[in-house]
């Protein structure tokens, strides 16, 4: 054995999952990943370390695959086992429920394995990506052991502690924290040594794992199928190994102090040794309750906490033993929800352990915390001071305002056990402007550089472009257990100016706080720029106000619109955390620790930035008196709608923890439409119709992400009461020309993103940088555009009837039914999804795969699907991410089955409601926009009859109606999903013949998750868990489907050929059987300025990278050639295109010869690909000629 | 049969280098290749001026990636970056350092490396490093184009001495300037990049002015190949340079043919450079290029080329007004008495 290093110890300031993953990758061989929130990073610190020839502590470096799934990464990781690897996993939520199967299997046959797990809600009435226990819960009878870590030191601890006491107990354990709160956060913690890892990890137990393994050299078997006579006799063989577990965990955990100095137990008692109440809980929560309880007992009470640390196998002598005699009550607090069972797991597992010793306690249960719910000290004490009533309240929450099945406990949410000596600041940036990144680095300077602990926590707002994130920074003497948001800060930093009308942030100032301002304004004239609240709260807090232009500084230091080193050092600057030379030398190293890699010029561009910023930073003189004619704006405008306003609003003003159980949707059902309503505000500039050049011909409402630039086709009276600057002019449509024609900007919702002005052809003649849409500032027309977009809204839109939908000209003028989304600005995904709203939402069911479209689509506060006047819309929905093609299938299914059963009905009820009419709705033709509009009039007519009707089967007819009228069916997600986890259910969908129109969004990587490879991943891009780059080529999707012969299939870019897009939605959705499209998307991930999107996607095709085709087998019939080449061949080299993304000259730069390698294949894979396609294009329809 | 090449001498001197003839290979992309290099010594290339090692490679770039990867960075509680760590760190000019030292070890004619840049930026420390990877001379290639109508002559005159100061204090290898044609006193401000430590001067650069694409309405990159026509404005200066400046002048633009060397050499350069000729007609051309050189030179009696070296600089021939204004009352009365 090693003997103990204690010098070798570094401190380091990392967040939970780095912390997992350096004890994992260090003791293990074989790992298999999978992205999933909030796990995925620590699979790609595994992948990159792997790559980066990192070996673990026998020297060798771990393999690091990922696979298609959860599923599959399990599966790898049971054969990598038995073959006699040390094999672990990372996984979260769903991606455990879909390794359960295999848990069962391995934990059966007693393998040794450690699952490391950051904690995260199910998806029920709703999806979540935020931390709870309830994906842990959910695989505890898998026959797992379960060691729950509550802080990031203890998982680092943990994780090596687990591996020992599974190696020597034969159990596979599930090592789990809670995702987010403590996955994500950054913490001061001790790092373990090698020789730790070396002294914990016995060799012996490592060679009897791979001594267990199956060998062709021994064989043996496993596996088998086994009969009622024997099975469950199999199945108690392995009581034993179960019931040495907690001992031998108990003793791994003995050893780790022994040589680390750190003691754990099974269950760790914390606060008076006579406490008459006591509260039993796991996981960060745990850490809320023990600075709680120090403040109680400080304050007199009698109180103690029972952290659990081993749930599984749970030892009930331990247990028991674990609690003092003292206690009177005791609250069992679980992070999970069991609707319908006696009571939660935790506090079922108490109860029948005090049961079963014969302890007669009085026990409570409660929930709290789901979804990373806020859990604070103060709620801490509410169930305390639950515990003193004669009748304290059994099933509670804490928390929430439950006013419904009032289970919910009330507390003093005033209450605070924040040390007086610790440093709270709170930092409010913008997603994309470094704020985070600079608030990392400050933890770590404070983490690493000072005695000072450290705790650094992140939180972000639902949308991708425009996010708002909050930094909670805390550091102080002591060691932090505040696991949850500050909310009495001594430091607030505001990084963009225009978030003071939007976020009260001062709320979170003490009395006697620092206030730093981002400002173009300088220190003599900020504060007649502040809302009226800003000002008051000032003055009322007497806060010391400082203001600094970032942004001048950025510029003049060549950072360009980079803040975030600047606003880092007016941090230092101020708080006097360090001494302010020590504190820029800090600032300065840890610059080049993280930009050193990505050249001298950006290490020396931020370090120009630190020096630059003091001279700028100025405090501002206070007010006596609040003087601005101006406040916070309302959150959502007067004229919204109830729900809107009462629920909708809440939750943008960042209130949503207010809300009562009585203000939730019971199912998870909520309204369309209400995007319109949040008037982000985000857009620095927007574009400007230039009227007199406009050739009105659509491309930029075409490309726009967002819906932001809408047309219009009216008659003039409409224009009656138009404020006086809305732009009309003559419509240029030769059946119309007697009609206006207006393009219309919302500019307020609006993200600046600048595809269309790229895309507008029309260019002044005598200054050709004018087009007939340029980007111009938007505050002076904030208020008129809006007003010209309220009256744009209400001009009648243009009859759908007039229009050839198979012409961008024509879609511009269609009411889109999908707008103002939180998608990325410039995003590639939503102008698809846009346009197949405007071509078929109004009849549209939408089955969405978890991931970015699910997320911008679906997430709170707002929804961007809306619909039409006449109230009909896509309905949308997301089940799962592995099972979308399945899901949409389904609807399908029940949609032909309800058309089915109608039309028997319409038959059974011919004569009552008239045989022409039946035989009109049978025999409808509704292939045309007007075929469908007259079925809808009969369906009209049909219901009204039916009305009157009193007889079962027309009630039965009246309730599936609807369904006469033709539905479209879209299956909508990205890659990830076609390519990977969902391929297996999309396959069989396209083989099932059914009328299904697949859209995929191709991005070529996880992008929700933060760019991670998939199988479409193109070759020599690096992505994550690819880093140093990708080696195989992307999976040809579209030829696979090509090869049914069945299946309609597409391969688009909207860039390259709109025309072309707009064609393969119409036959996709006409051609009755299964279709998919394969829509090429730009994305952020691809690292480039969007506003080049639609020309990087014409560079995709031109370069033969991305060829444009048809696949339609309706054509065979027609003795034609069902394969139809839409684009040219290669006209520029596939490096043309790759090298303006970074994600391909990123491997150019850090690794030369194996960028030159990959793109040689690259352009291999392409000539091969552009023969293929130009063979099947021109390969005879029924053996005819072939026709070149 | 006369072996001329044993009667005429065709060798000539370079920055202090003693070149086997004045044929020297410009900077281009065609030097990136060692393979490529080694055949223009074959071929009878006497020195290489590698590809440039751009400012804009070494810092924009750089910047660029830095500014892609922290946009995409915390956009999301899920997507807390878009890509991977760097595995390595960005090369800079390790790639073009390595090469230095590959060319070296594969030919024995000289190596001059190529330096592009404007600005007084951290990249011109690369200069040491390109001396230490053992380039024998280094050219300094400024291609600077003044658009800030705020900018003065004197402004742009400073930055160019301002900046062989800077590179001349990083490296003890001789420096070239290449320059171009756009001095309002090209005399003057040669005698000063010469004072400021140029120890050759490299005439001129191309500037590869954009074109427009009149459908689109779009401005375009555009690279048209030099023809002879380019040599005279090059001849003229330095025609007129030689015997007024120390440094060794190069001619670089329009050089196609023998004749067009023998009028450089005439000229007084040094050395004559080729890009286009090679990339039109292939690095074998340079073979033949240098037979009918000493085709030319053996029928037209020649020595050696330092004989003809500035035979007609201004200061030789006879007339020296035909480089000056007068020449050019006379071209515009020839052509309108056609």
């Amino acid at each position: 054995m090693s003997s103990p290093t204690t010098t070798t110890r570094p401190t380091v300031t990392i967040d939970g999952n780095e912390a997992a993953a350096y004890v994992a990758h260090q003791i293990n061989e074989v790992i298999a990943i999978y992205p999933i929130t909030p796990s995925s990073n620590m699979g790609e610190w595994a992948d990159q370390w792997s790559a980066e020839g990192k070996a673990n502590i026998w020297g060798t470096v771990p393999t690091v695959v990922e696979m298609q799934s959860e599923g599959g990464a399990a599966g790898a990781l049971h054969g990598a086992l038995q073959a006699g690897s040390l094999s672990t996993t990372f996984t979260a939520s769903q991606g455990l429920l879909l390794m359960i199967p295999n848990m069962f299997k391995i934990a059966g046959e007693l393998t040794s394995t450690v699952f490391h797990i950051a904690a995260r809600a199910l998806a029920t009435h709703a999806l979540s990506i935020f931390g709870d226990h309830s994906d842990v819960m959910a695989a505890r009878s898998t026959g797992f052991g379960m060691l729950s870590s509550n802080s990031v030191q203890e998982v680092m601890d943990m994780a090596l502690i687990a591996q020992a006491a599974s190696l020597e107990s034969r159990i596979p354990f599930v090592h789990f924290f809670d995702g987010f709160r403590t996955s994500h956060e950054v913490a001061k913690v001790q790092q373990l040594s090698p020789d730790d890892l070396r002294a914990l990890i016995s060799d012996e137990l490592v060679q009897a794992h791979r001594a267990r393994a199956l060998s062709p050299d021994r064989p043996q078997l496993r596996g088998t199928a086994q009969n009622p006579d024997v099975y469950f006799q199999a199945r108690e063989a392995c009581n034993s190994y179960y019931l040495a577990t907690p001992t031998i965990v108990q003793n791994a955990m003995d050893k780790f102090a022994k040589v680390v100095g750190r003691q754990y137990r099974l269950f760790d008692y914390v606060g008076a040794a006579d406490a008459d109440r006591v509260i039993i809980m796991m996981g960060s929560g745990a850490e809320v309750a023990h600075e709680a309880v120090e403040a109680l007992n400080t304050a007199g009470q009698k109180v103690g906490l029972l952290k659990i640390r081993l749930f599984r196998p749970f030892a009930v002598e331990t247990f028991v033993a674990a609690l003092p005699e003292s206690v009177k009550s005791i609250a069992v607090l679980d992070r999970t929800k069991e609707p319908g069972a006696t009571g939660e797991p935790l506090y079922c597992d108490v109860v029948t352990a005090l049961s079963e010793m014969g302890v007669s306690k009085k026990v409570i249960g409660g929930r709290y915390g789901l979804a990373s719910k806020e859990f604070t000290p103060a709620m801490v004490k509410g169930v305390y001071d639950e515990l003193l009533k004669p009748s304290p309240k059994n099933h509670f929450t804490i928390g929430i305002n439950d006013d419904v099945t009032h289970t919910s406990l009330n507390y003093d949410a005033d209450w605070s056990t924040e040390e007086p000596g610790t440093v709270r600041a709170m930092f409010f940036g913008l997603g994309a402007d470094g704020t985070v990144g600079a608030n990392k680095n400050s933890i770590k300077i404070i983490g690493e550089e000072t005695p000072n602990y450290a705790q650094g926590y992140f939180v972000y707002d639902s949308k991708k472009s425009g996010a708002i994130t909050t930094s909670h920074l805390r550091f102080g003497p002591h060691p932090i257990h505040s696991s949850y948001l500050i909310s009495k800060a001594n430091f607030v930093a505001c990084h963009q100016f225009s978030f003071l009308e939007r976020i009260d942030m001062l709320k979170y100032a003490e009395p006697g706080a620092t206030f730093l301002l981002n400002s173009t304004f300088g220190a003599d004239e900020v504060w007649d720029h502040l809302p009226r609240l800003v000002q008051r709260q000032i003055i009322e807090k007497k806060l010391k106000f400082y203001v600094i232009d970032g942004y001048e500084v950025a510029r003049e230091t060549g950072m360009g619109g980079r803040i975030n080193t600047i606003m880092q050092t007016c941090f230092f600057a101020i708080s006097g955390v360090l001494p302010r030379e020590e504190a820029i030398e800090a600032i300065k190293y840890t610059i080049k620790k993280t930009y050193g890699k990505r050249g001298e010029s950006v290490v020396q561009k931020n370090y120009a930035a630190v020096d630059a910023a003091l001279s700028h930073l100025h405090e501002v003189k206070t007010h006596a008196q609040v003087t601005s004619t101006f406040d916070l704006r309302p959150y959502v405008p007067a004229a919204a709608p109830g729900f809107v306003q009462k629920v909708t609003a809440k939750i943008i003003a960042g209130e949503g923890d207010d809300l009562p159980v009585s203000a939730m949707p019971i199912d998870g059902t909520f309204p369309v439409g209400t995007a319109q309503w949040e008037k982000r505000n985000i857009a620095l500039e927007i574009p400007e119709w230039d009227q007199d050049l406009c050739i009105q011909c659509g491309k930029c409402v075409l490309v726009c992400p967002h819906s932001v630039i809408r047309a219009k086709v009216y008659d003039e009276p409409a224009l009656a009461g138009a404020p006086a600057t809305f732009k009309s002019v003559p419509a240029r449509w030769k059946d119309m020309k007697e009609r206006k024609y207006t393009l219309q900007v919302a500019p307020e919702d609006c993200t600046g993103c600048t595809l269309c002005v790229q895309v507008c052809p029309a260019k002044s003649k005598s200054e050709v940088k004018h087009r007939a849409i340029n980007m111009v500032a938007q505050p002076p027309l904030r208020e008129s555009e809006a007003a010209n977009w309220d009256f744009f809204l209400k001009i009648a839109e243009t009859e759908r009837t007039v229009l050839s939908l198979n012409q961008v000209k024509d879609v511009q003028l269609l009411q889109p039914l999908f707008e103002f989304s939180g998608a990325c600005s410039g995003c590639g995904e939503t102008p698809y999804i846009k346009l197949m709203t405007q071509l078929f939402g109004d009849r549209m069911m939408i089955a969405n795969a978890t991931g970015c479209s699910s997320i911008y689509g679906g997430n709170l506060p707002t929804t961007p699907y809306c619909t039409n006047d006449e109230g009909r819309g896509p309905a949308w929905s997301n089940s799962l991410f592995e099972d979308n093609a399945e899901f949409g299938l389904g609807m399908r299914l029940a949609v032909d089955k309800q058309n089915e059963y109608a039309r028997e009905l319409v038959w059974r009820l011919g004569f009552t409601i008239g045989e022409d009419l039946a035989q009109a709705i049978i025999h409808a033709d509704q292939k045309t926009e007007q075929g469908i509009f007259a079925q809808r009039e009969r369906i009209k007519t049909l219901k009204a009859k039916l009305a009157a009707i009193d007889s079962p089967e027309a009630r039965d007819l009246l309730s599936i109606a609807d369904a006469l009228v033709k539905k479209s069916v879209w299956i909508v997600g990205g890659d990830g999903w076609a390519y990977d986890i969902g391929y297996g259910g999309l396959d069989h969908v396209l083989a099932s013949g059914r009328n299904v129109n697949v859209l995929v969004l191709d991005t070529e990587v996880y992008s929700n998750t933060g760019g991670q490879a998939s199988k479409a991943t193109p070759r020599g891009a690096v992505a994550k868990f690819a880093a140093g780059g990708k080696p195989m080529g992307k999976k040809d999707l579209a030829m696979m489907a090509v090869s049914y012969g069945s299946v309609y299939v597409a391969r688009i870019a909207m860039g390259a050929g709109d025309m072309q897009t707009i064609k393969a939605f119409q036959e996709a959705e006409a051609f009755n059987g299964p279709s998919i499209i394969l829509a090429y998307s730009h994305c952020i991930a691809h690292g480039y300025d969007l506003a080049y999107g639609m020309d990087q996607q014409k560079a995709a095709v031109n370069s033969g990278y991305w060829p444009l085709f048809r696949y339609n087998p309706d054509l065979v019939a027609q003795d034609k050639n069902p394969f139809q080449l839409d684009s040219r061949a290669p006209s520029i080299g596939v490096k043309d295109f790759m090298y303006n993304e970074t994600r391909y000259t990123m491997l150019v730069k850090s690794n030369p010869e194996e960028a030159k390698r990959l793109l040689g294949l690259a352009q291999e894979d392409v000539a091969a690909r552009w023969k293929l396609y130009d063979y099947m294009a021109h390969e005879p329809a029924n053996g005819a000629e072939v026709k070149k | 049969m006369i072996d001329l090449s044993k009667t005429i001498d065709l060798s000539t001197t370079y920055l202090g280098m003693k070149l086997k003839n004045p044929l020297v290979a410009s900077s281009s992309p065609m030097c990136q290749d060692v393979g490529n290099i080694r055949r223009l010594e074959d071929a009878g290339a006497a020195a290489v001026v590698l590809q440039s090692l751009f400012e804009e490679q070494i810092e924009q770039e750089s910047d660029e990636l830095d500014r892609f990867i922290t946009e995409s960075a915390d956009i999301s509680a899920e997507a807390t970056s878009h890509f991977p760590d760097l595995l390595y760190k960005v090369m800079g000019p390790d790639a073009y350092l390595a090469h230095i030292a590959k060319c070296k070890q594969a030919v024995k004619i000289p190596i001059i490396a190529s330096l592009n840049g404007t600005t007084k930026g951290g990249w011109i420390q690369y200069a040491k490093q390109m001396q230490q990877a053992g380039a024998d001379a280094l050219e300094l290639n400024i291609y600077y184009i003044p658009v800030d109508p705020n900018t003065t002559g004197e402004q742009v005159e400073q930055k160019y001495l301002d900046l062989i100061a800077a590179v001349k204090s990083e490296v003890k290898i001789p420096v070239a300037v290449k320059i171009g044609p756009y001095f309002s006193s090209m005399g003057h401000m040669a005698q000063k990049l010469n004072a400021a430590g140029a120890d050759g001067l490299v005439l001129f650069n191309r500037f590869y002015q954009p074109d427009y694409d009149l459908e689109s309405l779009e401005v375009v990159p555009n690279l048209i190949l030099s023809n002879s026509h380019e040599l005279l404005l090059r001849l003229h200066w330095i025609a007129v340079l030689y015997g007024n400046v120390d440094a060794d002048l190069a001619l670089t633009g329009g050089v196609h043919s023998a004749t067009d060397v023998v009028k450089a050499m005439m000229a007084g350069a040094k050395v004559a450079m080729m890009t286009s000729a090679l990339l039109k007609r292939g690095i074998t051309f340079l073979d033949t290029l240098c037979t009918e050189l000493l085709i030319w030179m053996g029928e037209h009696e020649y020595d050696s080329i330092k004989q003809m070296q500035g035979s007609m600089s201004r200061n030789s021939v006879p007339q020296p007004k035909a480089f000056e204004r007068a020449n050019y009352m006379k071209v515009l009365s020839s052509y309108a008495s056609r």
